[in-house]
Protein backbone atom coordinates (compact mmCIF):
# COMPACT_ATOMS: atom_id res chain seq x y z
CA UNK A 1 0.00 0.00 0.00
CA UNK A 2 1.49 3.67 -0.82
CA UNK A 3 1.00 6.29 1.95
CA UNK A 4 -1.35 8.04 -0.46
CA UNK A 5 -3.86 5.13 -0.24
CA UNK A 6 -4.38 6.34 3.40
CA UNK A 7 -5.16 10.03 2.41
CA UNK A 8 -8.52 12.34 2.28
CA UNK A 9 -9.58 15.06 1.41
CA UNK A 10 -10.09 18.44 3.50
CA UNK A 11 -13.82 16.99 4.07
CA UNK A 12 -12.68 14.49 6.55
CA UNK A 13 -11.39 17.18 8.74
CA UNK A 14 -14.13 20.07 8.61
CA UNK A 15 -15.65 18.71 12.04
CA UNK A 16 -12.67 19.19 13.50
CA UNK A 17 -11.92 22.87 11.91
CA UNK A 18 -15.59 23.99 12.82
CA UNK A 19 -14.91 23.01 16.56
CA UNK A 20 -12.22 25.21 16.54
CA UNK A 21 -12.80 28.17 14.49
CA UNK A 22 -16.61 28.00 14.72
CA UNK A 23 -17.11 28.41 11.09
CA UNK A 24 -17.44 25.96 8.60
CA UNK A 25 -13.98 25.77 7.30
CA UNK A 26 -13.61 23.20 4.07
CA UNK A 27 -14.54 26.37 1.33
CA UNK A 28 -12.32 28.91 2.98
CA UNK A 29 -9.51 29.01 0.77
CA UNK A 30 -5.85 28.69 1.76
CA UNK A 31 -2.52 30.04 0.38
CA UNK A 32 0.67 27.52 0.83
CA UNK A 33 3.38 29.44 2.14
CA UNK A 34 5.52 26.86 0.64
CA UNK A 35 4.73 27.22 -3.11
CA UNK A 36 1.44 29.96 -2.99
CA UNK A 37 -0.51 27.25 -4.27
CA UNK A 38 -4.62 28.60 -3.24
CA UNK A 39 -6.84 26.05 -2.52
CA UNK A 40 -9.70 25.51 -1.06
CA UNK A 41 -9.69 23.62 2.43
CA UNK A 42 -12.02 20.73 1.31
CA UNK A 43 -9.26 19.87 -1.70
CA UNK A 44 -6.24 19.62 0.93
CA UNK A 45 -4.54 16.64 1.10
CA UNK A 46 -5.34 15.39 5.17
CA UNK A 47 -3.27 12.08 6.85
CA UNK A 48 -4.72 12.03 9.27
CA UNK A 49 -3.99 9.45 12.50
CA UNK A 50 -0.41 9.98 11.77
CA UNK A 51 -0.60 9.58 14.82
CA UNK A 52 -1.69 13.66 14.85
CA UNK A 53 -3.29 15.12 12.02
CA UNK A 54 -1.32 16.99 8.78
CA UNK A 55 -2.57 18.84 5.56
CA UNK A 56 -0.20 19.05 2.89
CA UNK A 57 -0.15 21.05 0.21
CA UNK A 58 -1.83 19.15 -3.39
CA UNK A 59 0.60 21.12 -5.62
CA UNK A 60 4.23 20.75 -3.36
CA UNK A 61 2.92 18.39 -0.38
CA UNK A 62 4.44 21.04 1.69
CA UNK A 63 2.67 20.78 5.53
CA UNK A 64 -0.18 23.67 5.70
CA UNK A 65 -1.10 22.60 9.26
CA UNK A 66 -0.45 20.02 11.85
CA UNK A 67 -2.85 19.01 14.93
CA UNK A 68 -2.46 17.10 18.15
CA UNK A 69 -5.59 16.77 20.15
CA UNK A 70 -5.04 14.85 23.65
CA UNK A 71 -8.34 14.22 25.99
CA UNK A 72 -8.89 17.82 26.98
CA UNK A 73 -5.99 20.16 24.58
CA UNK A 74 -5.61 20.34 21.22
CA UNK A 75 -2.53 21.64 19.41
CA UNK A 76 -2.92 23.32 15.89
CA UNK A 77 0.43 24.43 14.20
CA UNK A 78 -0.67 26.86 11.28
CA UNK A 79 2.61 27.69 9.83
CA UNK A 80 2.50 26.07 6.60
CA UNK A 81 -0.80 28.45 5.59
CA UNK A 82 0.31 31.69 4.64
CA UNK A 83 -2.96 33.40 4.52
CA UNK A 84 -6.43 31.61 4.52
CA UNK A 85 -9.18 33.82 3.65
CA UNK A 86 -13.00 32.87 4.90
CA UNK A 87 -16.24 34.25 2.93
CA UNK A 88 -17.95 36.36 5.78
CA UNK A 89 -21.24 36.32 5.71
CA UNK A 90 -23.46 40.35 4.74
CA UNK A 91 -25.31 41.72 7.10
CA UNK B 1 -19.53 12.79 29.79
CA UNK B 2 -20.31 11.62 26.27
CA UNK B 3 -23.05 9.46 26.19
CA UNK B 4 -22.53 5.61 26.31
CA UNK B 5 -23.63 3.69 23.48
CA UNK B 6 -24.92 0.40 24.37
CA UNK B 7 -23.11 -2.74 23.73
CA UNK B 8 -20.55 -1.02 22.14
CA UNK B 9 -16.87 -1.95 22.88
CA UNK B 10 -14.54 -1.72 20.05
CA UNK B 11 -12.26 -4.80 18.89
CA UNK B 12 -10.40 -4.80 21.74
CA UNK B 13 -8.94 -7.90 23.60
CA UNK B 14 -8.73 -8.04 27.22
CA UNK B 15 -4.72 -8.01 28.00
CA UNK B 16 -4.00 -11.70 29.63
CA UNK B 17 -0.37 -11.38 29.56
CA UNK B 18 0.66 -8.51 31.44
CA UNK B 19 2.56 -7.13 28.50
CA UNK B 20 0.50 -4.21 27.34
CA UNK B 21 1.43 -0.84 28.69
CA UNK B 22 -1.40 0.84 30.67
CA UNK B 23 -4.16 2.24 27.99
CA UNK B 24 -3.30 -0.15 25.31
CA UNK B 25 -4.84 -2.62 23.45
CA UNK B 26 -3.37 -5.62 21.59
CA UNK B 27 -3.64 -5.63 18.00
CA UNK B 28 -2.83 -8.82 15.81
CA UNK B 29 -2.91 -6.51 12.70
CA UNK B 30 0.20 -3.98 12.06
CA UNK B 31 -1.89 -0.61 11.29
CA UNK B 32 0.08 1.84 8.97
CA UNK B 33 0.22 5.21 9.72
CA UNK B 34 1.84 8.19 8.08
CA UNK B 35 2.32 11.60 7.95
CA UNK B 36 3.20 11.81 4.15
CA UNK B 37 3.48 9.75 1.17
CA UNK B 38 5.91 7.13 1.15
CA UNK B 39 9.24 8.15 0.34
CA UNK B 40 10.73 6.34 -2.66
CA UNK B 41 14.51 6.69 -2.48
CA UNK B 42 16.39 4.70 -4.66
CA UNK B 43 18.79 2.22 -2.85
CA UNK B 44 21.86 3.58 -4.85
CA UNK B 45 20.98 6.96 -3.58
CA UNK B 46 20.11 5.50 0.02
CA UNK B 47 22.62 6.47 2.44
CA UNK B 48 22.88 6.50 6.18
CA UNK B 49 25.28 9.29 8.02
CA UNK B 50 25.95 10.03 11.60
CA UNK B 51 26.64 13.71 11.96
CA UNK B 52 27.03 16.64 14.69
CA UNK B 53 27.40 20.43 14.30
CA UNK B 54 26.76 19.90 10.51
CA UNK B 55 29.68 17.89 10.71
CA UNK B 56 29.04 14.36 8.81
CA UNK B 57 30.95 11.93 11.39
CA UNK B 58 30.03 8.29 9.42
CA UNK B 59 28.30 7.41 6.63
CA UNK B 60 27.69 4.16 4.71
CA UNK B 61 25.83 3.61 1.33
CA UNK B 62 23.16 0.30 1.38
CA UNK B 63 25.35 -2.01 0.22
CA UNK B 64 27.76 -1.12 2.78
CA UNK B 65 25.27 -0.55 6.00
CA UNK B 66 24.27 -4.21 4.53
CA UNK B 67 27.65 -5.51 5.23
CA UNK B 68 27.60 -4.16 8.69
CA UNK B 69 26.75 -6.83 11.43
CA UNK B 70 22.93 -7.12 11.84
CA UNK B 71 20.92 -9.13 14.47
CA UNK B 72 17.17 -10.14 14.54
CA UNK B 73 14.92 -9.40 17.80
CA UNK B 74 11.92 -10.04 18.77
CA UNK B 75 10.11 -7.26 20.86
CA UNK B 76 6.57 -5.56 22.14
CA UNK B 77 5.89 -2.43 19.57
CA UNK B 78 3.26 0.62 21.42
CA UNK B 79 1.84 2.75 19.48
CA UNK B 80 0.53 6.38 21.18
CA UNK B 81 -3.11 5.42 19.56
CA UNK B 82 -3.21 2.69 21.64
CA UNK B 83 -2.47 -0.72 20.07
CA UNK B 84 0.29 -2.73 20.68
CA UNK B 85 1.50 -5.60 19.09
CA UNK B 86 3.87 -8.27 20.51
CA UNK B 87 6.41 -10.50 19.73
CA UNK B 88 7.30 -8.76 16.35
CA UNK B 89 10.46 -10.00 14.77
CA UNK B 90 12.89 -7.69 12.89
CA UNK B 91 16.29 -7.61 11.44
CA UNK B 92 18.57 -5.08 11.63
CA UNK B 93 21.96 -3.16 12.33
CA UNK B 94 21.84 -2.07 16.43
CA UNK B 95 23.14 1.17 16.67
CA UNK B 96 25.66 0.35 19.29
CA UNK B 97 27.39 -0.32 16.14
CA UNK B 98 26.19 2.16 13.80
CA UNK B 99 28.00 4.57 16.80
CA UNK B 100 31.16 2.11 17.56
CA UNK B 101 34.40 4.45 17.30
CA UNK B 102 32.72 7.59 17.29
CA UNK B 103 33.45 10.14 19.93
CA UNK B 104 30.95 12.45 21.15
CA UNK B 105 30.09 14.38 24.23
CA UNK B 106 25.86 14.91 22.68
CA UNK B 107 23.42 13.80 25.23
CA UNK B 108 20.73 13.39 22.71
CA UNK B 109 19.96 12.61 19.01
CA UNK B 110 17.59 13.89 16.49
CA UNK B 111 16.87 10.75 14.12
CA UNK B 112 15.58 12.50 10.46
CA UNK B 113 13.92 10.92 7.71
CA UNK B 114 13.14 11.19 4.22
CA UNK B 115 9.94 13.15 3.97
CA UNK B 116 11.31 15.72 6.52
CA UNK B 117 9.95 13.48 9.15
CA UNK B 118 11.85 14.02 12.73
CA UNK B 119 12.07 13.07 16.02
CA UNK B 120 14.13 13.26 19.47
CA UNK B 121 15.59 10.74 22.03
CA UNK B 122 18.29 10.71 24.33
CA UNK B 123 21.64 9.12 23.39
CA UNK B 124 21.63 6.19 26.08
CA UNK B 125 18.29 5.45 24.90
CA UNK B 126 19.63 4.57 21.36
CA UNK B 127 22.47 2.78 23.00
CA UNK B 128 23.05 -0.43 25.60
CA UNK B 129 21.10 -2.42 22.99
CA UNK B 130 18.36 -0.63 22.87
CA UNK B 131 17.78 0.98 19.17
CA UNK B 132 18.42 -0.80 16.12
CA UNK B 133 17.93 0.44 12.50
CA UNK B 134 15.86 -2.31 11.07
CA UNK B 135 16.10 -3.10 7.72
CA UNK B 136 13.76 -6.44 7.76
CA UNK B 137 10.62 -7.40 9.61
CA UNK B 138 9.07 -10.56 9.91
CA UNK B 139 12.08 -12.54 8.06
CA UNK B 140 10.85 -10.25 4.68
CA UNK B 141 13.24 -7.13 3.67
CA UNK B 142 10.43 -4.14 5.01
CA UNK B 143 7.85 -2.96 2.86
CA UNK B 144 7.88 0.88 2.25
CA UNK B 145 4.25 0.98 4.46
CA UNK B 146 5.97 0.34 7.50
CA UNK B 147 8.95 2.39 6.66
CA UNK B 148 11.69 0.86 4.18
CA UNK B 149 13.99 0.22 2.92
CA UNK B 150 14.93 0.87 6.88
CA UNK B 151 13.69 2.57 9.90
CA UNK B 152 14.68 3.22 12.97
CA UNK B 153 13.29 0.67 15.89
CA UNK B 154 13.60 2.08 19.29
CA UNK B 155 10.77 -0.39 20.93
CA UNK B 156 10.79 0.90 24.39
CA UNK B 157 9.41 3.99 23.66
CA UNK B 158 6.11 5.04 21.76
CA UNK B 159 6.25 3.93 18.42
CA UNK B 160 6.21 7.51 16.84
CA UNK B 161 9.39 7.32 18.07
CA UNK B 162 10.47 4.37 15.58
CA UNK B 163 11.17 6.96 12.66
CA UNK B 164 10.14 5.12 8.97
CA UNK B 165 12.24 6.09 6.23
CA UNK B 166 15.17 7.24 8.66
CA UNK B 167 18.25 8.01 6.94
CA UNK B 168 21.14 10.07 9.53
CA UNK B 169 21.00 10.46 13.58
CA UNK B 170 22.27 14.46 14.30
CA UNK B 171 24.17 13.87 17.73
CA UNK B 172 22.99 16.52 19.54
CA UNK B 173 23.89 19.08 23.19
CA UNK B 174 20.02 20.13 23.36
CA UNK B 175 17.18 17.63 23.41
CA UNK B 176 15.24 18.98 20.14
CA UNK B 177 11.45 18.36 19.85
CA UNK B 178 10.83 16.90 16.69
CA UNK B 179 7.82 16.78 14.53
CA UNK B 180 5.51 15.20 17.07
CA UNK B 181 7.22 16.22 20.45
CA UNK B 182 7.33 20.15 18.94
CA UNK B 183 3.42 20.11 18.82
CA UNK B 184 2.02 18.05 21.89
CA UNK B 185 3.22 14.75 21.80
CA UNK B 186 5.33 14.24 24.71
CA UNK B 187 9.30 14.75 24.39
CA UNK B 188 10.42 11.23 25.71
CA UNK B 189 7.30 8.68 25.41
CA UNK B 190 7.98 5.83 27.79
CA UNK B 191 4.13 3.81 27.41
CA UNK B 192 4.52 1.86 30.59
CA UNK B 193 4.24 5.96 32.36
CA UNK B 194 1.48 6.36 29.31
CA UNK B 195 3.85 9.65 28.49
CA UNK B 196 1.63 10.22 25.52
CA UNK B 197 1.58 14.21 25.60
CA UNK B 198 2.81 17.39 26.95
CA UNK B 199 2.33 17.00 31.12
CA UNK B 200 1.88 13.67 31.11
CA UNK C 1 -33.38 25.61 1.61
CA UNK C 2 -34.09 23.56 4.77
CA UNK C 3 -31.50 25.40 7.92
CA UNK C 4 -28.44 25.39 5.53
CA UNK C 5 -26.52 27.73 7.13
CA UNK C 6 -23.82 25.90 8.98
CA UNK C 7 -23.33 28.22 11.98
CA UNK C 8 -21.60 27.69 15.52
CA UNK C 9 -19.84 25.63 17.33
CA UNK C 10 -20.64 21.79 16.20
CA UNK C 11 -21.94 20.19 18.98
CA UNK C 12 -22.81 16.64 19.97
CA UNK C 13 -26.31 15.65 19.91
CA UNK C 14 -27.99 11.88 20.33
CA UNK C 15 -29.09 10.09 17.30
CA UNK C 16 -32.03 7.17 17.39
CA UNK C 17 -32.19 4.35 15.29
CA UNK C 18 -35.57 4.03 13.84
CA UNK C 19 -35.02 1.50 11.47
CA UNK C 20 -32.05 -1.06 10.15
CA UNK C 21 -32.69 -1.27 5.97
CA UNK C 22 -30.41 -4.11 4.51
CA UNK C 23 -29.29 -2.40 0.76
CA UNK C 24 -26.88 -5.07 -0.35
CA UNK C 25 -25.36 -8.44 1.61
CA UNK C 26 -22.59 -5.49 3.16
CA UNK C 27 -24.45 -2.22 2.96
CA UNK C 28 -27.00 -1.27 5.53
CA UNK C 29 -28.70 2.18 5.95
CA UNK C 30 -29.43 3.50 9.17
CA UNK C 31 -32.44 5.54 9.64
CA UNK C 32 -32.34 7.94 12.18
CA UNK C 33 -34.81 10.65 14.12
CA UNK C 34 -32.17 13.03 15.32
CA UNK C 35 -34.20 15.81 17.77
CA UNK C 36 -33.28 19.14 16.78
CA UNK C 37 -31.64 18.64 13.54
CA UNK C 38 -31.71 21.91 11.42
CA UNK C 39 -31.20 20.59 7.83
CA UNK C 40 -28.73 19.93 5.67
CA UNK C 41 -27.64 19.95 2.15
CA UNK C 42 -26.59 16.94 -0.20
CA UNK C 43 -23.10 16.02 0.41
CA UNK C 44 -22.36 17.08 3.56
CA UNK C 45 -21.72 14.38 6.21
CA UNK C 46 -21.94 13.80 9.71
CA UNK C 47 -19.08 12.43 12.26
CA UNK C 48 -20.26 9.51 14.42
CA UNK C 49 -18.73 8.99 18.35
CA UNK C 50 -19.68 5.95 20.25
CA UNK C 51 -18.01 5.80 23.17
CA UNK C 52 -17.59 2.16 25.74
CA UNK C 53 -18.03 1.96 29.06
CA UNK C 54 -14.37 2.02 30.24
CA UNK C 55 -14.83 5.68 28.33
CA UNK C 56 -13.03 4.36 25.07
CA UNK C 57 -14.45 6.09 22.01
CA UNK C 58 -14.15 6.01 18.52
CA UNK C 59 -15.09 8.20 15.87
CA UNK C 60 -15.94 7.65 12.39
CA UNK C 61 -17.66 9.98 9.48
CA UNK C 62 -19.95 9.20 7.31
CA UNK C 63 -22.49 10.59 4.31
CA UNK C 64 -25.62 11.42 4.59
CA UNK C 65 -28.04 9.83 2.52
CA UNK C 66 -30.92 11.51 2.99
CA UNK C 67 -31.39 15.13 0.93
CA UNK C 68 -32.64 17.89 3.07
CA UNK C 69 -36.29 16.86 2.07
CA UNK C 70 -37.50 13.89 4.31
CA UNK C 71 -38.47 13.32 7.78
CA UNK C 72 -35.52 10.74 9.01
CA UNK C 73 -31.65 11.27 8.62
CA UNK C 74 -30.25 8.37 6.77
CA UNK C 75 -27.12 6.97 6.90
CA UNK C 76 -25.45 4.27 4.56
CA UNK C 77 -22.83 2.14 6.17
CA UNK C 78 -20.67 -0.32 4.40
CA UNK C 79 -19.49 -3.17 6.92
CA UNK C 80 -16.19 -3.22 6.72
CA UNK C 81 -14.90 -6.80 7.59
CA UNK C 82 -12.10 -5.77 10.39
CA UNK C 83 -13.78 -2.22 11.41
CA UNK C 84 -14.39 -1.45 14.71
CA UNK C 85 -17.29 1.01 13.97
CA UNK C 86 -19.13 -0.12 11.03
CA UNK C 87 -19.92 -4.01 11.92
CA UNK C 88 -21.62 -2.10 15.58
CA UNK C 89 -23.99 0.06 13.14
CA UNK C 90 -24.97 -2.72 11.01
CA UNK C 91 -25.01 -5.71 13.47
CA UNK C 92 -25.37 -4.56 16.89
CA UNK C 93 -27.50 -1.27 17.13
CA UNK C 94 -31.25 -1.77 17.44
CA UNK C 95 -34.15 0.74 17.05
CA UNK C 96 -34.39 2.39 19.87
CA UNK C 97 -30.52 2.72 20.38
CA UNK C 98 -29.26 5.97 20.61
CA UNK C 99 -25.71 7.20 19.53
CA UNK C 100 -23.64 10.49 19.41
CA UNK C 101 -23.45 12.19 15.63
CA UNK C 102 -22.54 15.98 15.26
CA UNK C 103 -23.00 17.85 12.07
CA UNK C 104 -23.81 18.92 9.34
CA UNK C 105 -20.41 18.94 8.05
CA UNK C 106 -18.91 19.98 5.06
CA UNK C 107 -19.09 23.20 2.27
CA UNK C 108 -16.93 22.12 -0.06
CA UNK C 109 -18.50 18.71 -0.90
CA UNK C 110 -21.59 19.74 -1.35
CA UNK C 111 -24.24 20.38 -4.56
CA UNK C 112 -26.04 23.72 -4.21
CA UNK C 113 -28.84 22.16 -6.60
CA UNK C 114 -28.04 24.78 -9.12
CA UNK C 115 -29.66 24.24 -12.31
CA UNK C 116 -26.50 26.25 -13.86
CA UNK C 117 -24.62 23.07 -15.16
CA UNK C 118 -25.69 19.45 -15.56
CA UNK C 119 -24.67 17.30 -12.40
CA UNK C 120 -21.44 14.69 -13.29
CA UNK C 121 -21.18 11.88 -10.46
CA UNK C 122 -18.44 8.91 -9.88
CA UNK C 123 -18.91 6.33 -7.66
CA UNK C 124 -16.78 4.15 -6.09
CA UNK C 125 -18.60 1.10 -4.09
CA UNK C 126 -20.32 3.13 -0.79
CA UNK C 127 -18.72 6.59 -2.32
CA UNK C 128 -21.97 6.88 -4.22
CA UNK C 129 -23.67 7.69 -0.82
CA UNK C 130 -23.51 11.39 -1.50
CA UNK C 131 -23.72 11.46 -4.38
CA UNK C 132 -27.45 9.14 -3.97
CA UNK C 133 -28.57 12.56 -1.66
CA UNK C 134 -27.50 14.72 -4.52
CA UNK C 135 -30.40 12.64 -6.97
CA UNK C 136 -32.36 12.72 -4.26
CA UNK C 137 -32.35 16.22 -4.19
CA UNK C 138 -32.77 16.63 -7.74
CA UNK C 139 -35.78 14.13 -8.19
CA UNK C 140 -37.37 15.70 -4.80
CA UNK C 141 -36.88 19.18 -5.90
CA UNK C 142 -37.55 18.39 -9.85
CA UNK C 143 -34.22 20.22 -10.27
CA UNK C 144 -33.77 20.38 -14.30
CA UNK C 145 -30.61 19.66 -14.90
CA UNK C 146 -28.96 16.66 -17.03
CA UNK C 147 -27.07 14.38 -14.77
CA UNK C 148 -25.14 11.71 -15.22
CA UNK C 149 -24.17 8.93 -12.57
CA UNK C 150 -20.95 6.53 -13.37
CA UNK C 151 -20.60 3.71 -10.65
CA UNK C 152 -18.51 1.22 -10.33
CA UNK C 153 -19.33 -2.05 -7.97
CA UNK C 154 -17.78 -5.29 -7.24
CA UNK C 155 -20.94 -7.22 -8.50
CA UNK C 156 -24.44 -6.67 -9.17
CA UNK C 157 -25.28 -7.64 -6.15
CA UNK C 158 -23.01 -5.04 -4.38
CA UNK C 159 -24.83 -2.32 -6.16
CA UNK C 160 -26.27 -0.34 -3.45
CA UNK C 161 -30.10 0.90 -4.17
CA UNK C 162 -29.62 -0.44 -7.17
CA UNK C 163 -33.73 -0.39 -7.77
CA UNK C 164 -34.26 3.23 -6.49
CA UNK C 165 -31.83 4.19 -9.26
CA UNK C 166 -33.17 2.10 -12.08
CA UNK C 167 -36.65 3.74 -10.46
CA UNK C 168 -34.96 7.22 -11.38
CA UNK C 169 -33.27 6.68 -14.43
CA UNK C 170 -36.82 5.23 -16.02
CA UNK C 171 -38.62 8.27 -15.32
CA UNK C 172 -36.13 10.94 -16.28
CA UNK C 173 -34.88 11.00 -19.17
CA UNK C 174 -32.40 13.96 -18.53
CA UNK C 175 -30.79 11.04 -15.95
CA UNK C 176 -28.49 8.25 -16.91
CA UNK C 177 -26.85 5.85 -14.79
CA UNK C 178 -23.89 3.98 -16.26
CA UNK C 179 -22.76 0.83 -14.59
CA UNK C 180 -19.73 -0.90 -14.04
CA UNK C 181 -19.30 -4.28 -12.58
CA UNK C 182 -15.68 -4.77 -11.07
CA UNK C 183 -15.12 -8.27 -9.80
CA UNK C 184 -18.09 -10.07 -11.68
CA UNK C 185 -20.98 -9.92 -14.43
CA UNK C 186 -24.42 -11.37 -14.78
CA UNK C 187 -24.94 -13.51 -17.38
CA UNK C 188 -26.13 -11.39 -20.42
CA UNK C 189 -24.20 -8.36 -19.05
CA UNK C 190 -23.92 -6.10 -21.91
CA UNK C 191 -22.31 -3.01 -19.08
CA UNK C 192 -18.60 -2.22 -18.47
CA UNK C 193 -16.97 -4.88 -16.72
CA UNK C 194 -13.62 -3.13 -15.54
CA UNK C 195 -12.25 -0.51 -13.45
CA UNK C 196 -12.88 3.03 -14.28
CA UNK C 197 -9.91 4.79 -16.69
CA UNK C 198 -10.37 7.62 -18.65
CA UNK C 199 -11.74 5.79 -21.63
CA UNK C 200 -14.68 5.23 -19.59
CA UNK C 201 -14.79 8.96 -18.11
CA UNK C 202 -14.67 9.96 -21.91
CA UNK C 203 -17.66 7.33 -23.15
CA UNK C 204 -19.18 8.58 -20.36
CA UNK C 205 -18.90 12.02 -19.70
CA UNK C 206 -17.77 13.45 -23.21
CA UNK C 207 -15.80 16.34 -24.00
CA UNK C 208 -16.32 18.82 -20.85
CA UNK C 209 -16.77 22.48 -21.47
CA UNK C 210 -15.28 25.21 -19.81
CA UNK C 211 -17.80 24.68 -16.54
CA UNK C 212 -18.01 21.55 -16.20
CA UNK C 213 -17.92 20.32 -12.76
CA UNK C 214 -17.76 16.67 -11.03
CA UNK C 215 -18.39 14.81 -7.64
CA UNK C 216 -16.15 11.52 -7.39
CA UNK C 217 -16.71 9.87 -4.23
CA UNK C 218 -15.22 6.53 -2.91
CA UNK C 219 -11.96 4.57 -1.41
CA UNK C 220 -9.10 6.67 -1.94
CA UNK C 221 -7.09 5.28 -5.04
CA UNK C 222 -10.76 5.07 -6.78
CA UNK C 223 -10.67 8.32 -6.35
CA UNK C 224 -7.35 9.40 -7.82
CA UNK C 225 -7.43 7.63 -10.55
CA UNK C 226 -11.11 8.82 -11.35
CA UNK C 227 -10.23 12.58 -10.85
CA UNK C 228 -6.65 11.96 -12.98
CA UNK C 229 -8.95 10.88 -15.47
CA UNK C 230 -11.74 13.56 -15.25
CA UNK C 231 -8.83 16.08 -15.36
CA UNK C 232 -7.34 14.47 -18.45
CA UNK C 233 -10.08 14.71 -20.20
CA UNK C 234 -10.17 18.63 -19.85
CA UNK C 235 -11.66 19.28 -16.63
CA UNK C 236 -10.63 22.14 -14.67
CA UNK C 237 -9.12 20.26 -11.47
CA UNK C 238 -10.34 23.27 -9.06
CA UNK C 239 -14.30 21.76 -10.35
CA UNK C 240 -13.47 18.23 -9.73
CA UNK C 241 -14.58 17.88 -6.19
CA UNK C 242 -13.63 14.97 -4.49
CA UNK C 243 -14.39 12.91 -1.04
CA UNK C 244 -11.95 10.28 -0.33
CA UNK C 245 -12.71 7.19 2.12
CA UNK C 246 -8.73 6.08 2.93
CA UNK C 247 -7.95 2.53 2.25
CA UNK C 248 -10.70 -0.25 0.70
CA UNK C 249 -11.43 -2.25 3.84
CA UNK C 250 -8.71 -1.76 6.49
Amino acid sequence: MEMRDLMLDGNAIGGLLQEVFVEEMTTARSTCAGCGAVREVGALHVYADAPGMVVRCPACDTVLLRVVRSETLLWLDPRGVSCLELTMPTG
Amino acid sequence: MAFITRGFRGTRETDESGRIPPGQYETHDFPVLSAGPTPHTPLESWSFTISEDGEELARWSWDEFRALPSETITKDIHCVTKWSKLDTTWEGVSVDTLLDGIETGAGYVTAWSDGGYTTNLPLEDVTGGKAWVAFGYDGEPLEPEHGGPARLLVPHLYFWKSAKWVRGLRLMDEDEPGFWESLGYHLYGDPWREQRYWGD
Amino acid sequence: MAGAAVLGRLSWRLAELVELVRETPRVTSLVLDVPGWDGHRPGQHVDVRLTAEDGYQAQRSYSIATPAEGEHLVLTVEKLEDGEVSPFLTEELQPGDRFELRGPIGGYFVWNGSADGPLHLVAGGSGVVPLMAMLRHRAADGIAVPATLLFSSRTLDDVIYRDELDGLAAGDSALTVVHTLTRAQPQGWTGYDRRIDEGMLADVFGTPDAVAGAFVCGPTRFVEVAADGLVGLGYEPSRVRTERFGPTGR
